[in-house]
């Protein structure tokens, strides 16, 4: 953290609802009293390409993107998109990354393929890493919708804020019907924790 | 009350606040998102999507004469197609406020180039506000308006992506009513014939000279002192940038970029021994200041013209320039990965048609929108993108230096037809060109997010309304041969773009499916590869769609067979088109079999 402010990198791949967990996070952060800026780009990212959110917590935030190489956390949906952003990261940053593999014909057919492993050369770099395996948790879940609120609550052990503050976020931006299957999701992902 | 917007959702609550009574726009990103939120929350404001930019440019004078307020809104590019109107709108002043949103778009998230609004701001002589946040943007709605009343003159707001795409928290205030004259038929002040226009650009020039006080009082070009000897001068979104390296130092913050307050400036200048320009694309504040013989300043040396600047390449360059001792740096050494551009969705209808041009092996001029795409690995049968509507008069143009042996095809979606290919089609008639035209209509303005256009039979407040006919139009203009054909059918695509670029004449070709997502979400039973069957040719990987992904199962000469994956798979039925083993099926058929 530098002056105080803590910097969140969520990444992922077009429509897996990356831009919904910005949005908890900045609630969260609101109800928690705190200045938020967020920053993101709509546009081409829809067609299933590299979409990316900066949330920026503080008493006073001035820029909406983080400067490079100072995310506190990388909050990623995807393994190799967590690859591609962690020169993001701060050299103590932490990243929370979703086991869910996500390959483009481009990977498959291009110069440079798919890696094995990404989750492995993440952590040659950074020992701050933890893997979540969110899709399966989704799926027992009965809706892979709510990956990213699992991996958010993975996240919220690192960001702060009271639990109940999160829970009423969820109550206020989720759609009625989702809030109580969302709240589930939050408390399985709560308890995860680097080891 | 607080509430955390964007900057485009701080515009629209600014034009409710501000009394504005007309918004109309033509969607373009990053400007999308402002006339969407309008007519969501504020349905005493009449908006509407406007077939072009130049036509809700039109549309904004005319209520802006009207006596209501008026903001239009737009990308960057799209100001060039309303250029016509803002340069003789500056000439004539307004009656009621009038205020063009134009989000510009550095580094090209989702554009064709990067220019640079405020100096088309200038060329047109007419003011422009910069906000570097939300809070900004909602004020500056209002300040834009006031400003534009009390000189008579239409004023810009010009956003960025990072401006109108950032959240932040915005204070809301409680909407005015603002009543003006209705319309009056002062002729000299709104005709612009020879004699009249040279008495309001004279009457222009006196007007600016008058905006010149203004800004040197306005608060918004403001003065940030903490007694140091270096200074900034900076403005939208590098103000924020600056902020957040050297949150004391002095900066110079510029809220009203045209014209310049340059006394002020000088006073800045004077006090202190050295001061850079940090803003971002072109040099604008920095040529002015430097033509106004304050030599001293630096600016683009240190921060460069291309791109979004961004808070490491404004510590970069002040580094650079030695106003912060320490470089910034990575946190651990970037990765070289496989890139991941945007794609044609899985069940996407441009697929089916760009199949076909692909097979066909013909010049495809291209335009504005998601089937831009089809130029991408491994369809690659789209080779032009200038602007929209262009693709016609490019083919016209090739076809007559060129002749059409070959055959020369020009792609362009609907709602990009319905913004400037009307004319471009008449034109391809009127001078018998030999080309063949398709529409790619995917029944929604599709790459901005969905929106309406006047084909669709909904207006943007979502009253039902007359639909476009494109083939009655196409007729209409003289068009003798207009087919339609359903892309998602491979062979018939084929066979119907064979048949009309062989025929002599203009022709159209009408390729109609809706986008599969949006306005509602096409999800039809996947496709399923049978691997017994499949032996490995690889041509469904050469459709290019994301569901389709190589197996661990190989072929006899170590290939990938192929597989679908069923959560992606819209059941478009391309893949198995294509396939010549029959491998690939509806999945339900397989539970058949077994």
């Amino acid at each position: 953290m530098k002056n105080g402010i803590k910097n969140i990198l969520i990444v992922g791949v077009g429509g897996q609802g990356v831009l919904l967990a910005s949005e908890l996070l900045s609630e969260a952060a609101i109800m928690s009293g705190f200045d938020v800026k967020k920053s993101e780009v709509h546009g081409m990212a829809q067609r299933g390409g590299v979409v990316s959110s900066h949330v920026r917590i503080g008493k006073k935030v001035y820029s909406p993107i983080i400067q490079y190489g100072q995310a506190d956390i990388l909050l990623s949906f995807e393994q190799a998109e967590a690859m591609r952003a962690v020169d993001w990261l701060s050299p103590e940053g932490k990243v929370v990354v979703s086991n869910t593999r996500l390959v483009p014909p481009i990977a498959n057919f291009g110069e440079l393929g798919y890696p094995d492993d990404p989750v492995a050369e993440i952590k040659k770099k950074t020992g701050n890493v933890i893997a979540v395996d969110a899709d399966k948790m989704a799926r027992d879940l009965g809706n892979m919708r709510l990956v990213n609120t699992i991996l958010l609550a993975v996240a919220s052990s690192y960001i702060g804020f009271e639990k109940n503050v999160w829970e009423e976020a969820i109550k206020k931006l989720v759609k009625p019907k989702f809030v109580d299957i969302n709240l589930k999701a939050f408390a399985q992902g709560r308890g995860l924790t680097i080891n | 009350m607080k509430m955390l917007l964007s900057g485009n959702e701080a515009v629209a609550r600014g034009a409710y606040e501000a009394g504005v009574k007309l918004a109309a726009a033509y969607p373009g990103t990053p400007s999308t998102e402002i006339l969407e939120n309008i007519a969501r929350h504020f349905p005493s404001i009449y908006a509407e999507w406007s077939p072009n930019e130049k036509v809700a440019f039109e549309v904004g004078i005319g209520g802006s004469l009207g006596g209501g307020r008026s903001l239009v809104a737009m990308k960057h590019v799209g100001v060039n197609v309303a250029a016509d109107p803002l340069m003789t709108f500056a000439y004539t002043g307004v009656n009621a406020g009038f205020l063009l949103v134009s989000a510009d778009d550095p580094e090209m998230h989702s554009s064709q180039n990067e220019q640079d609004n405020r100096i088309l701001a200038r060329f047109a002589q007419i003011p422009f506000l910069e906000p570097s946040d939300s809070q900004e943007s909602k004020d500056m709605v209002k300040i834009g308006l006031e400003i534009s009343e009390e000189f008579d003159i239409p004023v810009m707001l010009r956003m960025t992506t990072r401006v109108s795409h950032s959240k932040g928290i915005v204070e809301l205030g409680e909407p005015i009513e603002v009543t003006k004259d209705k319309f009056d038929r002062d002729t000299r002040k709104y005709v612009m014939v020879p004699g009249h226009a040279k008495l309001r650009h004279a009457n222009l020039l006196e007007r600016v000279e008058r905006l010149r006080d203004y800004v040197e009082k306005s608060p918004l070009n403001r003065i940030e002192e903490y007694d140091t000897k270096t200074g900034i001068i900076t403005g939208g979104i590098s103000y924020q940038y600056v902020k957040e390296i050297m949150p004391e130092t002095d900066i110079f913050k510029i809220g009203i970029g045209f014209p310049l307050p340059l006394k002020k400036i000088r006073e800045f200048l004077d006090k202190r021994e050295k001061v850079i320009i940090v803003e971002e694309l072109e040099p604008y504040y920095e040529e002015i200041i430097r033509a106004a013989g304050m030599t001293s300043v630096e600016g683009k040396r240190y921060f460069g013209r291309e791109g979004e600047l961004s808070p490491y390449r404004v510590a970069l360059g002040l580094n650079d320039a030695g106003l912060i001792d320490e470089a910034p740096k990575a946190g651990h050494e970037p990765e070289k990965l496989f890139p991941r551009p945007p794609v044609l969705c899985p069940g996407c209808p441009h697929r089916g048609l760009f199949m076909a041009l692909k097979k066909l092996k013909l010049t495809v001029t291209g335009d504005i929108g998601c089937y831009t795409l089809g130029t991408l690995e491994p369809l690659k049968s789209l080779h032009t993108c200038i602007c929209m509507g262009a693709s016609i008069g490019k083919a016209i143009g090739m076809e007559k230096v060129n002749g059409s042996d070959r055959g020369i095809v020009a792609v362009l979606g609907d709602s990009t037809f319905i913004h400037s290919g009307i004319t471009g089609l008449l034109n391809a008639v009127y001078n018998k060109s030999n080309i063949t035209v398709i529409i790619a209509d995917n029944r929604v303005t599709a790459m901005t997010g969905g929106q309406q256009h006047p084909a669709t039979g909904y207006t943007l407040m979502g009253e039902e309304t007359k639909k476009l006919d494109f083939t009655a139009l196409a007729r209409v203009l003289g068009v003798e041969s207009v087919r339609t054909v359903d892309p998602l059918k491979y062979e018939e695509t084929q066979k119907i773009i064979k048949e009309e670029v062989e025929r002599p004449g203009p022709s159209v070709i009408i390729s109609t499916s809706p986008c599969v997502l949006m306005p509602k979400r096409i999800m039809e039973t996947p496709y399923e590869v049978i691997l017994d069957l499949c032996n490995g040719c690889g041509i469904c990987f050469r459709i290019g769609c994301p569901a389709i992904y190589p197996s661990k199962e190989l072929n006899k000469r170590g290939k990938p067979k192929a597989e679908i994956d069923p959560a992606l798979c819209t059941g478009c039925s391309l893949c198995s088109q294509v396939c010549n083993r029959g491998a690939i099926v509806i999945k339900q058929s397989i539970e058949k079999v077994k």
